[in-house]
């Protein structure tokens, strides 16, 4: 159900998440201080190509370590396996992975 | 018997792979006695048709581990007084494991978890090459010592929730046995351990609850080991892709 190949995917997905997770609240908590307005932070991440990226990144990390733990909780306690579990994950990672992207492009692209 | 003898509930699992219930029994609390005792009392005075297993009766073999009040233990080295609530007992079959008859597993499943986990001596001489001499004090064999006084009880493997909810997962016992060769320096193949115990129901499934080590008798820990082979396969994986 988890053989090595999910268990460092869902590690190395993990090591990467950190540090974005503490710079996202790190920055939002820096960017309101001065009240600053949706369209002030529209203003600053539309165009940037360092927040596509950083969003993006976050985005796959999220996506393929979210899919792996959904699918260990859904095979011990729904007994799902095989081709339908293998289905569950994918589909997790993909609507993740298209939910957060539309939610990048929005945030970063003009 | 006399009536200042005190009478103890128990409750015995009774039945088969198709189901069964628990049947009450009354029996007589002596001052040292364990729960080994009290099933064979049962099966010697009140039903003869009690199943159950044992061999050593000195917590060695391995052979008589139950659920005990819902708690996995060795009966023969499990005091009544220890485990008594109030004036009941519960014995069950061992968890995780298939039913024979009452409380005899098929400890068949256990077993092949260690074949399947590599968890056998691979060689690396032949008879005719000269004693490998060991450094007890390695630090490969002092880890490989740690593992060693594992009786094959499958008290970890019926305490593990992890196997409760994946009957593809190793089990803790087998995957201990399987560091404990990884750390032989006389084992051969550690990169074929380091495989068997990469597969979809191998060590990285462990949720790293603690049960396994909470409940050996022995005092092992076999959740360390298991930890010891995230590490070590990991490693493998990064060096050489599997």
């Amino acid at each position: 159900m988890l053989d090595i190949r999910l268990y460092m995917l869902q590690r190395l997905s993990a090591l990467f998440m950190g540090p974005f997770v503490l710079i996202h609240i790190a920055v939002m908590i820096y960017a309101i201080q001065g009240g600053l307005s949706t369209g002030e932070i529209l203003g600053r991440t539309q165009g940037s190509v360092t927040w596509f990226l950083f969003y993006a990144m976050f985005v796959i990390a999220v996506s393929v370590h979210s899919a792996i733990g959904l699918r260990v909780i859904v095979h011990e306690f729904l007994g799902l396996k095989g081709f339908a579990l293998s289905t569950l994950t994918w589909t997790i990672c993909v609507v993740l992975l298209f939910m957060g992207g539309r939610a990048v492009t929005a945030v970063t692209m003009l | 018997m006399s009536d200042s003898v005190k009478l103890m509930d128990v409750a015995i699992w009774r039945g088969d792979a198709t189901g069964g219930a628990y049947e009450h029994f009354e029996v007589p609390a002596q001052e040292s006695q364990t729960i080994l005792d009290v099933v064979s009392w049962i099966q010697q005075n009140q039903d003869a048709n009690l199943t159950y297993r044992y061999a050593c009766r000195v917590g060695m073999c391995g052979s008589c581990a139950m659920m005990v009040n819902g708690t996995p233990r060795w009966t023969c080295r499990t005091h009544v007084k220890k485990v008594l609530d109030g004036n009941k007992l519960t014995v069950a079959p061992l968890r995780n494991l298939p039913v024979i008859k009452d409380l005899a597993t098929d400890m068949d499943p256990f077993f092949d978890k260690w074949v399947e986990a590599e968890g056998v001596h691979h060689p690396s001489k032949t008879r005719d090459d000269a004693i490998e001499l060991i450094d007890p004090k390695s630090s490969a064999r002092v880890e490989a010592n740690t593992g060693i006084e594992c009786i094959n009880c499958s008290i970890c493997y019926a305490a593990c929730d992890t196997v409760a909810g994946n009957t593809d997962y190793l089990g803790p016992a087998a995957l201990q046995r399987s560091w404990t060769l990884y750390n032989d320096a006389r084992d051969a193949d550690k990169q074929g351990i380091l495989d068997a115990v990469s597969g979809t129901g191998g060590c990285h499934n462990c949720h790293s609850q603690g049960s396994c080590a909470v409940h050996c008798p022995n005092d092992l820990n076999p959740m360390k080991a298991i930890a010891g082979l995230k590490r070590a396969t990991a490693m493998s994986f990064l060096k050489n892709g599997r």
